[in-house]
């Protein structure tokens, strides 16, 4: 057991840091949401900036335009970005997910095509997963693609596509063939978001923001040539994509959820918190309030030495142990009792939604906590998948 | 980054797990709990020699001279058998006593410790029930005509004491913190059992009323006492932890396989979906201890500057998980867990007594909240 960085590793953070410290855009004047147009150019020039640096896809391997690096440097790398206050890229779907899945499966022509704008921003990508009738079971999906010459001819409905509305590509799960079992008759296409036929209608989440979509195909002719891996054999594709996601969120939420406890805890000699025994109290005085910070803490730092391990386990024996299985259960839940506990501190300041103030940062992640238990994954759908194999028990649903 | 156990580490392990396989079998966990001490001089004997009593200790003290991760990795296996006695309590003195830096007496007590021949005990908590030495009233008063210390004070909880023939005494000098090591049975020293509900470790009330020992039994005073005890502490609450680590996992592997061989309805109960996502997050918890554990145990090793803030960080974690776990496993057990003469009870009593020691989750967070709200 050995819990220091390599010399390599540290030599990696300090090239970094150093980079960090003199290419770090200023902050993004305006709201930095992602309908803004402006705001996704600038994310765009940030990622093209990491890029030809050599930072973009940093797992990927050299000949793709990556580092070939381990899990642990870009875990580093995670951390680095948090700590320079960088921004996050905006290609982060593509870079995680769909380029690791391409290198993994894709035809030269595809990996020529894709890869390197995925890497410098050039290309944003979505993922058409879910439908309306097919959220936890994926592999009902019913949206169709049926064989025209060299084409496909896309009908149907995806949902909750996050990024959809300014995407150039659509990484795209569709059923092939209708007569074989569920998870057999899929394939996975990669659209072009131009094509005609397509219309995307944003979705508002109750945070208020429209970072997801529904996307409509009506007669979309997809050449066979976009077909990733092989034809019905999409379902391999989505899974290869799927355990990507879910290790991808988990490194960047740990990030944002550090920041979001350290505005906290800067917060609370503003926050009153007067009793009968101290009427002038702030709420880092109050005992309840400090055991509320404490547990937050400790449940992000028992987060990260349980990523940590993840990534250690996986460099050392390629697969992922239990511990890796967890991992989205954990900050997803852990998130929601963060944001929890800083409403109950902030009272009844939580629910003003003034964003250049602490409590709009506060009531929007409370927000959108919510769909954290539910995206890349439900908490119910991952106990199963805990229950079933690693600890054993039969296939329950 | 490393966080797989050293192959000498994991022989370790394997020779403590068949040790105690055989020396220590819940049959014999339970003669032992049925006894006034719950010691076992046989069994001791055996840790002896294996050298578990002096794994963290420098070699010059006859210790193997190891650190705090392989003190883990003995510790979770001590935990998975729910080991009885004064294994945990006899460490914490013994690691005070060399960390002390005082000229002879670690000389003098160190080596019976190591050899099996002489139990110690660290005698802090009081009636207020708070693990911050800060809190210590017990007074110690500097007799000039002697040149000794008149003790007065009481002390409770204190691990094992019936059996130490080592009691290190916490108190107050003036306005320092002092430790002092007391033979036992010395004159105006009175111990008392406390029953408390895992009786595998006995617990006890220890009074000195006038009790006056001479200069030499100062231990340490003043920063060096309250530093030495730090420490000390430090390594005896991660072997606390990783003893959860071990219970953690018997009650995981235990409540799992009842759960594929118990039928209810026609089907193993570990078919329906209430009692896979209960063990679902029972390996959650389980593996997120673990994880903190190894975690801390290295920082404690290694004396990483963020050792105190980690230390807090995973027996709060490892104290509210175990506690929780535990439950689990009765609750997925159904009436068989609930009675005597299944083991679950062991392992839900020793949560609880090891949740108490060294601070609950309650005084944990306190102290984070000090580290990372007040910045001290």
């Amino acid at each position: 057991m050995d819990l220091t960085l390599s010399a390599d590793e540290r030599a990696f953070r300090d090239e970094l840091r150093a980079w960090l410290e003199s290419n770090r855009p200023e902050p993004f004047d305006g709201q930095a949401h992602s309908e803004d147009r402006d705001y996704l150019e600038y994310l765009r020039a940030w990622q093209r900036r990491l890029f030809e640096a050599g930072y973009s896809g940093l797992t990927w391997p050299a000949a793709f335009g990556g580092r070939g690096a381990t899990p642990v440097e870009q875990s580093i790398f995670v951390e680095e970005m948090a700590r320079a206050n960088a921004p996050d890229v905006v290609g982060a779907i593509g870079i995680g997910l769909i380029g690791p899945t391409i290198i993994a499966l894709g035809t030269d022509a595809q990996k020529a095509a894709y890869l390197e704008p995925i890497l410098s921003g050039d290309q944003v990508w979505c993922q058409g997963f879910s439908e309306p009738d097919s959220g936890s079971d994926l592999a009902s999906l019913a949206t169709r693609a049926v064989r025209d010459g060299d084409d496909f001819i896309v009908n149907g409905q995806k949902i909750w596509t996050s990024y959809a509305h300014i995407a150039d590509y659509c990484f795209l799960l569709v059923r092939t063939d209708r007569d074989a079992q569920k998870h057999k008759g899929i394939t996975c296409l990669l659209v072009d978001m131009q094509s005609e036929g397509i219309t995307v209608r944003p979705l508002r989440m109750m945070s208020g923001d429209a970072a997801f979509n529904e996307i409509f195909f009506t007669d979309v002719r997809v050449p066979a040539t976009q077909v990733l891996g092989e034809i019905d054999g999409g379902w391999r594709v989505a899974i290869t994509a799927l355990m990507n996601e879910r290790a991808n969120l988990g490194a960047a939420v740990r990030v944002m959820l550090s920041r979001f406890l350290e505005t906290l805890i800067n917060a609370l000699p503003d926050i009153p918190r007067p009793s009968s025994h101290h009427p002038n109290r702030s709420a880092a005085g109050d005992p309840l309030v400090r055991q509320q910070i404490a547990q937050a803490h400790l449940d992000l730092e028992v987060f990260r030495m349980t990523a940590d391990r993840a990534l250690a386990r996986i460099a050392t024996d390629g697969v992922p142990g239990p511990e890796g299985s967890i991992l989205k259960l954990f900050w997803s839940e852990l998130n929601q009792r963060l944001t929890q506990a800083a409403m109950e501190i902030a009272g009844p300041y939580s629910q003003l939604t003034d964003e250049q103030e602490v409590w709009g940062q506060i009531s929007y992640a409370y927000l959108r906590a919510r769909g954290n238990t539910i995206e890349a994954g439900t908490s119910e759908v991952l106990r199963n998948i805990v229950a079933e194999r690693v600890l054993g028990f039969p296939k329950s649903y | 980054m490393d966080f797989e156990l050293s192959k000498p580490q994991k022989l370790l392990q394997s020779s403590v797990r068949e040790l105690l396989a055989r020396e220590c079998p819940t049959q014999r966990v339970r003669e032992l709990m049925a006894t006034e001490t719950a010691f076992d001089e046989d069994l001791w004997q055996h840790l002896a020699d294996q050298g578990l009593l002096g794994l963290t200790l420098p070699e010059e003290h006859e210790g193997l001279g190891l650190g705090a991760v392989d003190l883990a990795a003995v510790a979770e296996v001590m935990g998975s058998c729910c080991l009885p006695g004064p294994f945990l309590s006899n460490h914490w003195a013994a690691t005070l006593l060399a960390a002390s830096g005082h000229e002879s007496l670690p000389e003098a007590y160190l080596e019976p410790i190591v050899d099996g021949t002489l139990r110690a005990t660290v005698a802090l908590l009081e009636a207020s029930g708070d693990w911050d030495p800060a809190s210590v009233t017990a007074t110690a008063k500097a007799q000039p005509a002697s040149g000794g210390y008149r003790l007065d004070g009481t002390k409770l909880f204190v691990s094992d004491a019936e059996i130490a023939g080592l009691i290190l005494w916490v108190a107050r000098l003036g306005d320092e913190l002092a430790v002092f090591a007391l033979n036992a049975g010395i004159a105006n020293m009175e111990i008392e059992v406390m029953p408390a509900i895992d009786a595998t470790r006995k617990l006890y009330r220890v009074t000195l009323a006038d009790a006056t020992v001479p200069a030499d039994r100062l231990l340490a005073g003043g920063e060096q006492a309250r530093s030495a005890l730090t420490k000390a502490t430090h390594e005896a609450t991660i072997a606390a932890c990783a003893e959860l680590v071990g219970g953690m996992q018997w009650i995981s592997e235990t409540t799992v396989e009842y759960a594929k061989s118990r039928q209810q309805f026609g089907k193993p109960i570990g078919s329906f979906q209430a009692v896979q996502h209960r063990c679902a997050d029972l390996l959650l918890r389980l593996e997120s201890a673990r994880s903190a554990t190894y975690s801390a145990a290295w920082a404690v090793q290694e004396d990483d500057p963020e050792v105190d803030r980690l230390v807090s960080v995973t027996k709060a974690y490892c104290s509210d998980a175990a506690r929780e776990v535990a439950s689990s496993g009765i609750q997925v057990h159904g009436g068989i867990g609930f009675t005597w003469e299944h083991d679950l009870q062991l392992y839900f009593k020793r949560a609880k007594s090891n949740e108490l020691l060294f601070g609950d989750a309650t005084f944990h967070r306190e102290r984070i909240a000090r580290m990372i709200i007040d910045r001290q």
